[in-house]
Parts: C-alpha cells; sequence; structure tokens
C-alpha cells in the first residue's frame, strides 16, 4: 500500500505539495508515483526561481529505468526554489519521495488554491478507483 | 490495475507472484516487469547471472520430408545452411518485404525444425506459416507444450553446466544447442539469448518449468523482469518486434540485412518476400534503422521521439531509447533518412516540447569483454 501522509495534499497527476510556515507551497511527486516509475534517473525540472507558474501547467519531466512521465505545477504562483540536489542524486525521489525528493517550492498566488487540491483521504480513494 | 483474468499464463507465472514480482500485461500475457528493481536486475546479469522467463514466446514445428523446404520458403536467412544441433537468427517476411516476425530457426534433425517467434505474435506467425507453407510439411503450433527460461550473464553457462552436471554443455557453440538433464527435467539448452550476454535458452516441458527454475534461484541466479530485459537488449542493440521492426519496416532498412540472403532464390530456394526485397535492395533504402547515443544534458529519449531537422520538421523516429545502464548515458534506436545514418552524425530530437542532441553509434552499445566461443 501507498505511503500517504496526512499533512499533505495532492492532485490526480500524483503530485504532493506541503504547506510551509512561511506561505510557501513544497511539490514533489507521491510515493504510488515513484513505485509506478520505478527507479528515477533522471529529474528535469524546466523552470526556475522566479518563474510563474499555473496549476496544471507542466513545468518539468521525471524519467525512470522504463518510463518518463510530466510534472505539473499544483497551485498558481512563483517558483521560490528548485531542489538542484536531484541533479545529482535524482534516487532520492525514490528514497525519500516526500522529503529530499521535493522538486519545487511556490509561493503561491491565491492562499485558497492549496484547499482545493486533494485531501489524503480523497488522494488515497483516487488511488483505488483508478 | 488492468484485468488480470483474461491474461495468459506461463507455468511460472504463480512463482513470479509469489516472489512479489511487478506483475504486468505483456501482449496479453501476465510477466513480470521487475523483481527488485531494473538496475540491480540489470546489474546481476551483466556481472553475475540472471533467469528470464520467456515461456510466453511460440515454438512451432515443422516435420516432414518438406520441412526444410517450407522453412527455406518462410524465412529470409539460409536455412540450408544449418545442420543438426544449429539454430540461426531470421527475419520473416510478408509478400511486400514488410516484417512479420523474428524468429530464431533450429534444426532438429534433416526433417524436424523448430521456429521460436515473439509472444504477441503466436497466431498470425502461425497463420502465415500455414497460409505459405502449409502445404510442404506438418506445421504445428506447440507453444502451450514448451516453456522457455533464459539463464543470462558470465556465469550463465558454468551455472547451467554444474546443476546439469554435464560437462559437454560447456562445448556447445554459439547457436548450438544441446539436450541434458536439470532438477530432473529433460531439458534442451541453446546457446542463445537477448541480452548481448552469453548464456543458454533452455527448453522445458511446463510441468517441469518450476523445478528447473528453482535449481536456479537455489544456486544465485537472480530472477530478471521484462524492465530489465529491455534495458539489456536495447544496450546490445538488438531488436524489438513492435517497436523497431513491424510489418511497415523491412529487413534491409532495419539493418537486419545479414539475415537476407537473396542468393538462395537462384538455387530454387524462393521466399515470401524475397522479390520484393530483391526490389528494395536494387533500388536503395530511403531510411535506416540506426543506434544513437544522447549527447545533450540528461536527456533520455524514448520511443516515439521525433528526430527533427534544422527546420525542426520531421524526419525520423526514435523506436527505443532508455538509459544505458552499464556502459552509461542514454542510447536508442531510431529510423532517420539515409544521409543520416552515417555513424558520429549530429542528430537532433523532439519530445515533450523540448530539443537535445544526438549522435549516430555504430554498433551494440555495450559489448561484453569475452567473446563467444
Amino acid at each position: 500500500m501507498s505511503n500517504i501522509p496526512s499533512n499533505l495534499r495532492y492532485t490526480k497527476d500524483h503530485e504532493w505539495a506541503r504547506l510551509e510556515s512561511d506561505g510557501t507551497v513544497v511539490v514533489g511527486i507521491t510515493d504510488h508515483a515513484a513505485n509506478t516509475l520505478g527507479d528515477i534517473t533522471f529529474v528535469d525540472v524546466r523552470v526556475a526561481s522566479g518563474a510563474q507558474v499555473t496549476a496544471g501547467a507542466l513545468f518539468g519531466t521525471v524519467d525512470s529505468v522504463k518510463a518518463v512521465s510530466d510534472l505539473y505545477a499544483p497551485v498558481d504562483g512563483e517558483v521560490v526554489e528548485v531542489n538542484g540536489e536531484l541533479d545529482a542524486s535524482p534516487e532520492d525521489v525514490n528514497t525519500d519521495c516526500y522529503g529530499d525528493g521535493w522538486m519545487l517550492r511556490i509561493r503561491p498566488s491565491d492562499a485558497a488554491s492549496f484547499e482545493r487540491l486533494l485531501t489524503a483521504a480523497q488522494y488515497e480513494a483516487f488511488l483505488k478507483e483508478d | 490495475m488492468a484485468e488480470t483474468s483474461s491474461l495468459q499464463h506461463t507455468p511460472l507465472h504463480d512463482a513470479h507472484v509469489a516472489r512479489g514480482a511487478k506483475m504486468v500485461d505483456f501482449g496479453g500475457w501476465h510477466m513480470p516487469l521487475q523483481y527488485e528493481g531494473i538496475l540491480a536486475e540489470h546489474r546481476a546479469v551483466r556481472t553475475a547471472v540472471g533467469i528470464f522467463d520467456v515461456s510466453h514466446m511460440g515454438e512451432v514445428d515443422f516435420t516432414g520430408p518438406g520441412a526444410l523446404a517450407a522453412v527455406q520458403r518462410l524465412i529470409t536467412n539460409d536455412a540450408a545452411k544449418l545442420t543438426d544441433g544449429k539454430a540461426m537468427y531470421t527475419a520473416v517476411c510478408y509478400p511486400d518485404g514488410g516484417i512479420v516476425d523474428d524468429c530464431i530457426v533450429y534444426r532438429h534433425g534433416p526433417e524436424n525444425f523448430r521456429i521460436v517467434v515473439n509472444a504477441a505474435n503466436i497466431a498470425k506467425d502461425f497463420a502465415h506459416f500455414q497460409e505459405h507453407a502449409g502445404s510442404l510439411c506438418k506445421i504445428e503450433n506447440h507453444s502451450d507444450d514448451v516453456a522457455l527460461i533464459a539463464v543470462q550473464g558470465p556465469q550463465a553457462r558454468g551455472l547451467v553446466a554444474r546443476l546439469a552436471g554435464d560437462d559437454a554443455l560447456l562445448q556447445v557453440p554459439s547457436f548450438g544447442f544441446a539436450a541434458a538433464t536439470l532438477a530432473g527435467a529433460p531439458i534442451v539448452a541453446a546457446r542463445t539469448g537477448y541480452t548481448g550476454e552469453d548464456g543458454f535458452e533452455l527448453f522445458v516441458e511446463p510441468a517441469r518449468a518450476v523445478a528447473v527454475w528453482d535449481a536456479l534461484l537455489a544456486s544465485g541466479a537472480a530472477s530478471i523482469g521484462l524492465g530489465a530485459r529491455d534495458t539489456l537488449r536495447l544496450e546490445a542493440k538488438l531488436c524489438l518486434y513492435g517497436n523497431d521492426i513491424d510489418a511497415t519496416t523491412n529487413p534491409l532498412e532495419a539493418g537486419l540485412g545479414w539475415v537476407v540472403k537473396l542468393d538462395k532464390r537462384a538455387r530454387g530456394d524462393d521466399f515470401v518476400g524475397g522479390e520484393a526485397l530483391a526490389q528494395i535492395k536494387a533500388r536503395g533504402n530511403t531510411r535506416s534503422l540506426v543506434g544513437f547515443r544522447v549527447t545533450e544534458g540528461k536527456n533520455i529519449a524514448r520511443a516515439g521521439a521525433d528526430i527533427v531537422d534544422a527546420g525542426g520538421a520531421v524526419v525520423g523516429k526514435v523506436t527505443s531509447g532508455a538509459p544505458a545502464l552499464t556502459v552509461g548515458g542514454a542510447v536508442g534506436i531510431a529510423y532517420v533518412p539515409v544521409a543520416l545514418s552515417a555513424p558520429g552524425t549530429a542528430l537532433t530530437i523532439s519530445q515533450r516540447g523540448k530539443t537535445f542532441a544526438a549522435e549516430v553509434v555504430k554498433g551494440p552499445f555495450y559489448r561484453r569483454a569475452e567473446p563467444a566461443a
């Protein structure tokens, strides 16, 4: 069974989002996504700090040995940080997808947009019907 | 999850599930994608020994006085060169030269040949064989009566010989095969494979497959899924039917000209597709299947990506692509115009709204250190 932390929010594209105390949102891909992809070899984040992203818009791709998958921003806002460590250690997404495997930090333009994401219970239900 | 009840199972299916393999639908078969992970499995085959369940592949047997003529009629290679106990790789073509399948032909006797075909093509191939050679000899589909286990890697031949207690197996030449007994099961060990490593493929009756599989596992062989099978075969630049070759491609443009023996037609052994291939050869290919290495960043080209020219127009297509797990970087196979097919030619790949550079590379991306004896 997938690990779906209850303190995070989720998208149907299998990204997770965590609201930090400073109001920024940290983004990565879920345990389910990382497991489905298998050994991850390359995280290609194509936006840099300062870029504007839109919820549902492509921000990069993640390659595993067997497949490539698109990455979508969960909320509108400005990118304030990209996890450059993943260039050297993309396998962090497999080993610690909710920790060292984070990908983006976004300052949302609309704080309420985070609340519109799936809750852990909703994401778990979505996985079951998928 | 895919509905699994309608999928076909090999005799080893329950053993894969019991070991916790991640299972997938592969051409109508419920097969293991991976056990430990593709990276670890790929490495096990390159450095030690891995075993693959390839029982989903098909076996079609040709028997009777017309067996050789029937095989000759169907394959592009020259089966007259086979002696008992020898096998050869070949293409099978349609009358227009398009590829029905790529196969291995085994000569068990002067009137007894077996063709091993790809799993997803069994019904199509059997119908093609009957249509074009059914009047020449008895043709029987024995796919359900044969399990096939590939044992691959630098330790593969030694392991099989030891378990069989039969050092004569070490003398079987490349593309040769011999009968033996392993874990109490009668086997035929063929020195073939699909990984770029040395090894055997073991034909065994379905009821004995688990015993053979378990004996290999107990001796330290790693079980390998389809994921690593694909990364291994790509590094060795071996074609995958359905990706790199299919009915819309011909063996001359696919780099399989070495198994197209047009000269056998002059001896009266014409074959299906022979005339079309002779014409294609006379006028020359318009495109070639080439290997390439990605030369820009950490990009990985995937099947379906476009090859584009300087103006962005699509001129070719990637048919296979993955990280090269042993030699490093990312490699692939693509159809390109003949003018772009020479080794060293720079290619531009367009994928998911992004372009990156690659270079045409000759030959296999990976070659094992020890040449085949």
